[in-house]
């Protein structure tokens, strides 16, 4: 289980198979990439600023993947979130996670965004032609991150 | 002889961290803060805070969404917090 906060970009092949290794278990990977768009609530978005809490942020993560860990049936997961400015088309974070089928590796990469989303200190800053702005958190987020909550798991068939 | 002061109330020092939208609205990123109360909560610091009126009433205001991490956990608003502790006011956060 891997958390990293970089300025960097990511190469997502290469941390995949980083991830998996030769570990012959491994029957499903899932992973998600989130990117920067280019328009955002009406306005062209020129650059996006990402800030976090250095401390407090790779902690939110590791308890996120290790909530992940106890709710599904995963062998590993790989977390590797951006900071600072990045622009439209950027790669802002990477989800992976590896598990012998792929119920529980898609539920766990989609768990591990959805909190991420509500939990982890991130905040958004963009550059658009009418100036700079705090991006706000949407309610759609919370709903997706509560959803877990009244959830169970699902099997485990491939 | 006991003290004649009314009532003999604790202060703590506490380490408060402003991110984000609420650092550039208080125009700082963190500041020692001395809190003057029997059990101090997190309640008690954002009483504190708002007592400044302005920009510190406004953001910090019931019903807005700030939340608290007391040495990187969030927590609800009647923890308790201690000396030397670092208490962080997160506007809501937009990563992923």
């Amino acid at each position: 289980m891997t958390v990293r906060v970089q300025t960097a970009d990511f190469d997502a092949g290469r941390e995949i198979a980083d991830l998996r290794g030769s570990d012959p278990r491994v029957g499903a990977v899932a992973s998600f990439i989130g990117i920067v768009r280019d328009i955002n609530d009406g306005a062209t978005v020129a650059t996006m600023t990402l800030e976090h809490y250095p401390g407090m942020t790779e902690k939110a993560l590791t308890d996120i993947v290790a909530d992940a860990r106890a709710r599904f049936d995963i062998l590993d997961a790989l977390v590797v979130h951006r900071v600072g400015e990045l622009r439209p088309a950027d790669q802002i974070v990477l989800v992976v996670v590896t598990s012998a089928h792929r119920g529980d590796a898609f539920d766990a990469c989609r768990f591990i965004m959805d909190y991420l989303k509500t939990r982890a200190p991130f905040w958004k800053k963009e550059g658009t032609s009418e100036g700079a702005r705090w991006v706000d958190a949407r309610v759609s987020d919370d709903d997706a991150a509560a959803r877990w909550q009244k959830q169970t798991r699902h099997g485990n068939d491939t | 002889m006991p003290d004649s002061s009314p009532t003999s109330v604790t202060a703590i020092t506490v380490r408060v961290v402003y991110l984000a939208r609420l650092r550039e609205a208080f125009g700082r990123s963190g500041e020692s803060l001395a809190i003057a109360a029997d059990a101090p909560t997190v309640a008690a610091v954002l009483t504190t805070l708002r007592g400044r009126e302005g920009v510190w009433a406004r953001e910090l205001a019931a019903g807005r969404a700030v939340r608290v991490a007391v040495n990187h956990e969030l927590v609800p608003a009647d923890a308790p917090v201690g000396e030397g502790d670092e208490i962080a006011l997160l506007p809501p956060v937009t990563g992923g």
